[in-house]
């Protein structure tokens, strides 16, 4: 079937620019996230039903499925980003390396330090380039310009947004492009340090030229950190992710390696989600 | 990265030390203007429902203090149906309540046919022209100038009608109605028409914007709707757009009306501070109106005080008890202008409930 | 619908029939109404031009022949620098420095109470409240904002000034309170400009988008972190806007002031005296049935203009910071 070649052709060639850059294959991993019966309610609405799932250090995991199944649900539990929504609460356990993230006595604010988050619809501040990246070193208490240039300095580099900008950041982040922006955010949230880096459609907003840019990033991110990743977009779990889940109404239906779970799905719903028959 | 993830910070136990420290602040900063309304009412109050301790006077005093006994309190029955007076246990609101209310009659009556036909104009018929974003602008600048300089303006323009009419002082123009005459002065001078008209300056950009936010507010489908089924604009704005607006106009309508009721400094300019002892067409209650129904076209053209104005009166005066008639007066004006403010949030409410569009 | 209707040709109009353009009342009556609509429109624009008619005429140049108008009789010169007050005086001083120097301590002691408390009440209620909270302070709000004036005089002459401000630095600091203070009518307006701060800095605040918001907080934020350093920032050109219209609305505000600090034209900086604003002195000049055509009855039109060049001049900055800086959020 010929979507089913595609698929391999894509995770093949990305398998193929792995090794070219020595980016070791993702066999020997550990688990840095473990859910366990993740039951997810706003106010009486069930949107996540008995959710456990692992996720692998530092590679690139794709929650795909169609709107509306709860990944980005799933996603927003993970950082604790829900806690803002009136009325939204939960029951089941997310262990952050083995530590509970929803105990009492966690800060929810060292916990969303460590797990940094990109939204779909870049959020630059309305502050220059140098403000929205020293942002959270800045909150966090940092106050020493030096330190903060280079922290700067580094995120935007590894953002691979520096060459651009170097000349002029103290511009206002809103003269960015879009897909500036949006690298500027992922900058933003590798300053403050995370391990894990979740991003909800980081590209769903880009052209195409852009979402290339965004892909290569994370591709090159995932040496350092555990990247969890929320897209519509098929062809794009399969260029960058290791691993592939499939949420369908709230229930994750399907968890693998990418390359078996767009090739050999064992479930027929994904089989039919990616094979388009619906979603 | 083999760190281990720590989830418990301790230093971040300053931040929120901080964090909590600034919600106070700012919760405190919120509850700051009640406790000032609550303070301003129980004091103003407290001087409504008192008078001040009777001096140790030297003799000659028998008629004072059995004067002191005889009335309650400054707020009291009594002071509903009397006069401003020299003695201030014998003064009261009559002339004030009854000016007051003139004034608000007169200003709606000529605030809300302009204002909203105004507002009609501007959302229904100008296209987004250049004359559009000119009285645009202009309303937003009006409705920041202080309501000083439209006193200003009043005097000028309405009392004085810009020394037009100087050479001829106490000319009068004769209305011919059917059955009667009303005599119009020219210049106005300082009577409740000059003191209405400025008012209804003052409140015009007020009841013009709120108006416009309501029409805006109706969905374009009514419009629509109506122009299908052969209206012209005027009929589909007559018996489809405003009404549907009607809640929202009315509700800015009454808040611009408690703000003019409440307004001294432009009376003060027209020179309606003085001593009077009559009310408007010499009515005092409605059964007057049917006794005189001539009054009631004599009434604009009566010299009159205002409830504002005369508490400004007593509070400038040097006896002690003046503040506590003073005081009495604010109860009053604050229990008009809140019913007003009640009734206003309760339409705006109930339009909030039952309109979905 | 028969069938022999379909395949017949168009039917011919009816007798009456026509789409073209005529005359009839309907129409008459349209344009009628449309230019009476117009007319109450442009009353607007009459106001404006009626005030600056009544400005240049009175003020700057007088149109009649046989009449003078206030700066053709006091140069402007000496109207902006000479330091002394005193049109009622046979030595008659014209110089607005005393009422300006009134006017910008009140509003500025105003300004510095009623613009943090009422910013910080805008961000706890557009931040902190819960939904119910917000519902039910608005109505107080406004209840503060339509109390009038006079009823703000009264409070500070009454209560502000005896029990407040005498305890505190008459009897505690030693300093001499008069009973007329700039102080006192400094306080109540900084009350009464709370509602204007509040109500439009939340309007500011909220318009912040949620995600700018979710952006601050993933990034290790605590909510006070978001508030002062995310959504405070983003909201910049509003609350500027806010702080503007209402230090304007104080300068203009009269009779409380009138009533709480006096009519004592002073160029000094001590709040505890009695001082006269542009405000008070053109309520007070009128109290004294000041008759026209004199030079103390012009004066009134050369303050009145002062004080609208001034608060026109913040209206329309505060309109254009609102329009030039506001951050364009789709």
């Amino acid at each position: 079937m010929t979507f089913m070649q595609s698929f391999t052709e894509l995770v093949h060639q990305r398998q193929q620019r792995e090794s070219a850059k020595r980016i070791r294959p993702v066999e020997t991993e550990f688990s840095k996230l473990d859910v366990r019966n993740l039951n997810f309610f706003y106010g009486e609405k069930q949107a996540l039903f008995d959710v456990s799932m692992t996720v692998a250090e530092r590679a690139v995991t794709a929650f795909i499925g169609p709107s509306g199944c709860g990944k980005s649900t799933f996603l927003r539990a993970i950082n604790r980003m829900n806690d803002i929504i009136e009325g939204a609460h939960h029951n089941g356990t997310v262990l952050l390396e083995g530590q509970e993230i929803y105990a009492p006595d966690v800060d929810v604010v060292a916990l969303r330090k460590r797990v940094g988050m990109v939204f779909q619809k870049s959020t630059p501040f309305p502050k220059s380039i140098f403000d929205n990246v020293a942002y959270g070193p800045k909150v966090a208490g940092q106050r020493n310009h030096k330190g903060l240039a280079e922290i700067v300095e580094q995120s935007l580099k590894r953002a691979a947004l520096w060459d651009e900008v170097k000349d002029r950041l103290q511009d206002s982040a809103l003269a960015l492009s879009g897909g500036q922006q949006q690298r500027l955010c992922i900058a933003r949230a590798l300053a403050t340090n995370p391990d894990v880096l979740l991003m909800d459609e980081p590209a769903s907003a880009l052209d195409p030229a852009s979402t290339s840019r965004v892909e290569d990033l994370i591709f090159e991110l995932k040496q350092n950190y555990t990247i969890v990743i929320v897209t519509h977009n098929m062809q794009q779990a399969a260029r960058i992710s290791d691993w592939t889940a499939f949420f369908y109404q709230g229930y994750l239906i399907e968890k693998d390696h990418t390359q078996k779970l767009f090739t050999t799905p064992k479930k027929k719903q994904t089989e039919d989600y990616i094979t388009g028959r619906f979603g | 990265m083999s760190v281990p993830t720590k989830l418990q910070e301790p230093h971040l136990a300053r931040r929120h030390r901080i964090g909590k420290a600034f919600e106070w602040v700012c919760c405190g900063s919120t509850w700051f203007g009640v406790v000032v309304l609550g303070v301003l009412l129980l004091s103003v109050g407290w001087k409504a429902l008192t008078w001040p301790p009777a001096k140790a006077k030297p003799a000659n005093n028998s008629t004072a203090t059995v004067d002191a006994q005889s009335t309650s309190a400054p707020l009291s029955t009594k002071f509903f149906s009397s006069y401003d007076s020299r003695k201030p246990r014998e003064a009261g609101i009559l002339a004030a309540i009854w000016g007051s209310l003139w004034l608000i009659v007169l200003v709606a009556l000529f605030s809300v046919p302009i204002g909203v036909g105004s507002a009609v104009y501007l959302e229904e018929y100008s296209n987004e022209g250049r004359l559009k974003r000119l009285i645009q602008v202009n309303l937003s600048n009006l409705a920041g100038v202080p309501s000083i300089v439209y006193a200003l303006l009043g005097m000028t323009a309405f009392v004085k009608m810009f020394g037009f009419f100087t050479k001829d002082e106490g000319k009068s123009l004769v209305i011919n109605l059917l059955f009667t005459t009303v005599d119009v002065p020219l210049p106005f001078d300082r009577t409740l028409i000059s003191g209405a008209l400025t008012l209804t300056l003052l409140v015009l950009p007020t009841v013009i914007v709120a108006s416009q936010e309501a029409l805006r507010a109706v969905p374009s489908s009514i419009r629509t709707a109506s122009y299908a089924l052969g209206a012209t604009q005027w009929q589909t704005i007559r018996y489809q757009v405003v009404p549907a607006a009607m809640p929202g106009i009315m509700t800015g309508v009454i808040l611009a009306l408690s703000r003019a009721m409440g307004e001294a400094a432009p009376l003060m300019l027209i020179g309606a501070l003085t001593y009077v002892a009559y009310t408007p067409g010499d009515i005092t209650s409605v059964s007057d109106i049917f006794k005189n129904p001539h009054g009631l076209l004599d009434a604009p053209f009566d010299k009159f005080t205002a409830l504002p104005l005369q508490i400004y009166q007593w509070i400038n005066h040097p006896r002690a008890e003046y503040a506590h008639l003073a005081a009495a007066g604010i109860m009053v004006l604050l229990t008009i202008l809140l019913l007003m403010n009640t009734f206003a949030i309760v339409i705006r409410h109930k339009f909030q409930k039952s309109t979905r569009w | 619908m028969s069938l022999a209707n379909v395949a017949s040709p168009l039917t011919p109009p009816k007798a009456g029939l026509r789409l073209q353009k005529q005359f009839s009342w309907v129409r008459a009556r349209e344009a009628c109404v449309r230019a009476m609509l117009l007319g109450c429109a442009s009353l607007s624009l009459l106001t404006t031009l009626a005030i600056v008619y009544m400005f240049l005429t009175e003020a700057v140049y007088s149109v009649t022949p046989d009449t003078t108008a206030f700066f053709q009789d006091v140069s402007l010169w000496d109207f902006l620098t000479d330091t002394e007050w005193s049109p009622q005086f046979a030595d008659k001083h014209f110089g607005i420095l005393p009422l300006l120097c009134g006017t910008f301590v009140i509003a500025g002691i105003g300004s510095l109470i009623g613009l943090p408390i009422g910013l910080a009440a805008a961000i706890y209620l557009s931040e902190y409240a819960k939904p119910k909270f917000r519902r039910m302070m608005k109505p107080v709000l406004e209840v503060l904002a339509g109390i009038p004036s006079v009823v703000y005089g009264y409070f500070a002459l009454v209560f502000v000034t005896p029990y407040v401000l005498r305890p505190m630095f008459q009897s505690l600091l030693r300093i001499d309170v008069d009973i007329f203070n700039a102080m006192s009518a400094g306080v109540v307006l900084g009350v009464m400009i709370i509602p204007t701060v509040c109500s439009l800095s939340e309007d500011a605040l909220r318009a912040v988008p949620r995600g700018l918001r979710e952006a601050g907080y993933a990034l290790g934020s605590t909510k006070y972190d978001v508030s002062l350093k995310v959504v405070v920032p983003a909201a910049f050109s509003g609350i500027v806007a806010s702080f503007l219209l209402a230090i304007s609305r104080a300068i203009g505000e009269t009779m409380a002031v009138c009533i709480a600090a006096g009519q004592m034209p002073r160029l000094s900086l001590n709040p505890f005296r009695s001082m006269e604003t542009m405000t008070a002195y053109m309520v007070g000049a009128s109290l004294g049935d000041t008759p026209a055509g004199t030079i103390e009855y012009k004066s009134l039109y050369a303050v009145g203009f002062t004080l609208f060049v001034i608060t026109l001049g913040m209206n329309i900055l505060a309109n254009w910071v609102m329009n030039r800086f506001r951050e364009v959020y789709e």
